[in-house]
């Protein structure tokens, strides 16, 4: 058992961390803590793609020394994915806060369902 | 010949530079060139429709020069090359008839920025359309989000800025587990194409190994893009975010974001994982009852909405499930209605809105009662939008007739389905005539008082001859869709032979 977790310990991490960060995004009414949450959710499947490339003793593909040979270096795709990933997350978590930043001049506050009542009731 | 397999590629590049030079341009020329290209892509994709049908199968086109595992691939069929012509003869009449309707909600000197958000959802979703490869799948979500949640914010009200907040959570929610389940697919099979992905998938399947993480993937992605597709439990920002932004922005997100996103959906059921594969996970059964769910209770929320909008918005969380259901049979049949009815609503449902612009003065709200008599105002107007309520009720000569017609001609045969599904079909179909029908009568009640002498209205005299070109055609495209579905459903048919 003991092993199983230490073998798998970056996938359950990666799964925990995803779970915490969909729950926040999804239920926490604070939007400042739903974008952190947005944020945790994408690092999670970052964590996950990453160490499916990794393979334990080996380098990162960059050829030094003429080494040319496959089997010295980790599975570079996944971390092309990683590296997309980030400036996708990056540009919606901008997206995100500059909605925010325009509904807290609106209404003056940041909780979500506090605002979506305020708009409703403006009819 | 072969130069046509160019055209994929270009179509997507060419609305991609256009929504980048109009960023600099004035709001004149950034409307007429974003006609141009919208006509051009049109162009583009008939061509391609011909040569895929003339020519049979399917070809694939290398991005960058690398064969198959390691570089980009896009891949074109009769099927993509006519949702292609879909999305992109339907940005371009909403564009031409709501040109006015933009001109009105968004301040001068913005007016171009709008036409970037067009431009780069209509090239996110030809990329979706196009591509092989699942990733690149990934990031084109990503920006049709982007622009869809632009297009909700382009009338400046406060409104629209919650609207928009709560369509970027939801749908970045659906994208995240999208992703996920692309990692977990990469790590079961080590590609990231969607031919490959096949491939390393059938031994695997026939082994009997990795069972269970093959269903969390499919269900992952399910449930990732139903949610971004509005499927009924997840549908709470349907009605805000088509009910209150521009109907130029109401008639491409109803019409076509949410079928990209379920024609991505059907790519990976077809061609990544098999259509076995999927059938012997269950998953059809829960898309079947979703969907039929979704038929019932869209129509029955539409019924109890009092804003006419709305109302219309409501609609489209039914015929969403009529989709979900017509894939949830599991069979060819099935999934034919399904695309069927994705070009049907989709048609139906940009006219719809359009032609309610002039009911609203534009995209303002107005209760349902509001509408009385206004048939004796707007008479174009109100044909047009009778037309597109009898085709979403089902009303022969009319499109959505036979797209009621396949998936209940799918449904026959196959066991409790076939009576779940012919009943929700009936239901639902009684509920869509009950409410559009309704609104119907309304427009034609003549007016107790003669008319008043006019009061100002700044929208209606703005529409003009592009409005009724638009319109137009979208009406002509519905009767033509429904009077001569032969060739559509023999398209389709086709391409789906050579979509797996």
């Amino acid at each position: 058992m003991w092993s199983l977790i230490t073998r798998h310990l970056n996938d359950i991490v990666a799964v925990a961390l995803f779970v915490i960060g969909f729950a926040d995004l999804l239920f926490q009414r604070n939007m400042i803590k739903k974008i952190i949450g947005l944020n945790i959710m994408d690092t999670a499947i970052y964590l996950l793609l990453a160490s499916q490339g990794y393979i334990t003793g080996r380098k990162a593909p960059i050829i030094v020394d003429g080494v040319e040979s496959a089997s010295a270096y980790i599975n570079p795709i996944p971390s092309g994915l990683v590296l997309t990933g980030i400036v996708v997350s990056v540009s919606v978590t901008a997206l995100l806060l500059s909605l925010t930043i325009r509904m807290y001049k609106k209404y003056h506050s940041l909780d979500l369902d506090h605002c979506l009542m305020m708009a409703r009731r403006e009819g | 010949m072969d130069f046509i397999k160019n055209f994929p590629f270009f179509s997507i590049m060419l609305c991609m530079f256009c929504a980048i030079i109009t960023s600099c341009l004035g709001r004149k020329a950034a409307k007429y060139l974003t006609r141009i290209v919208l006509a051009a892509v049109v162009g583009l994709s008939a061509a391609l429709l011909v040569y895929t049908y003339i020519n049979g199968g399917s070809f694939v086109y290398y991005m960058g020069h690398f064969p198959a595992p390691w570089g980009n691939e896009i891949r074109a069929g009769c099927l993509e090359a006519i949702f292609a012509l879909f999305v992109s003869a339907v940005a371009f009449l909403s564009v031409v008839a709501g040109g006015k309707a933009v001109e009105y909600d968004v301040e001068d000197k913005k007016e171009n920025l709008f036409y970037i958000l067009v431009c780069l959802m209509v090239s996110s979703l030809l990329a979706m359309c196009y591509t092989n490869d699942l990733f690149t799948g990934y990031v084109f979500i990503e920006i049709n989000t982007i622009a869809g949640c632009g297009l909700i914010m382009v009338r400046q009200i406060g409104k629209s800025v919650v609207t928009a907040i709560r369509y970027m959570v939801i749908s970045l929610l659906g994208s995240g587990l999208f992703l996920i389940g692309v990692t977990l697919l990469y790590s079961l099979t080590g590609h990231l194409l969607m031919s490959n992905i096949k491939e390393s998938l059938l031994p695997v399947f026939e082994s009997g190994d990795y069972r269970v993480q093959l269903t969390i993937v499919i269900g992952l992605m399910t449930v990732g893009l139903s949610v971004k597709s509005g499927l009924f439990p997840f549908h709470l920002w349907i009605p805000d975010a088509y009910g209150q932004s521009n109907v130029v922005s109401s008639s491409l997100l109803s019409s076509t974001v949410s079928k990209g996103y379920i024609f991505l959906l059907i790519k990976i059921y077809v061609r990544t994982i098999g259509f076995d594969v999927i059938e012997k996970s269950g998953v059809f059964n829960i898309c079947f009852v979703f969907g039929v769910v979704a038929m019932v209770f869209g129509s029955l929320i539409a019924l109890r909405e009092k804003s006419f909008r709305r109302m219309i918005a409501y609609s489209s969380i039914a015929q969403i499930g009529y989709i979900f259901m017509g894939i949830g049979l599991g069979t060819k049949e099935g999934l034919v209605a399904a695309v069927f009815h994705i070009f049907a609503h989709g048609i139906t449902k940009s006219l719809l809105f359009l032609s309610s612009s002039a009911f609203t003065e534009g995209s303002h709200t107005k209760s349902i009662h509001e509408i009385k008599g206004l048939a004796y105002e707007h008479k174009f107007s109100s044909f047009c939008y009778s037309v597109g309520a009898f085709s979403i009720v089902g009303f022969p000569l009319l499109s959505g007739f036979v797209s009621k017609l396949l998936l209940g001609g799918a449904a026959i045969g196959q066991g409790l389905m076939q009576w779940i599904a012919l009943l929700a079909l009936a239901v639902s179909t009684i509920l869509n005539a009950i409410y559009f029908l309704r609104t119907v009568i309304y427009l034609y009640i003549p007016p107790e008082q003669p008319l008043k002498a006019e009061e100002p209205k700044p929208y209606s005299s703005m529409r003009g001859f592009s409005y009724a070109f638009g319109v137009t055609v979208l009406v002509l495209v519905n009767f033509l869709v429904g009077l001569a579905s032969g060739p559509v459903i023999n398209i389709i048919n086709k391409g789906l032979e050579f979509f797996s």
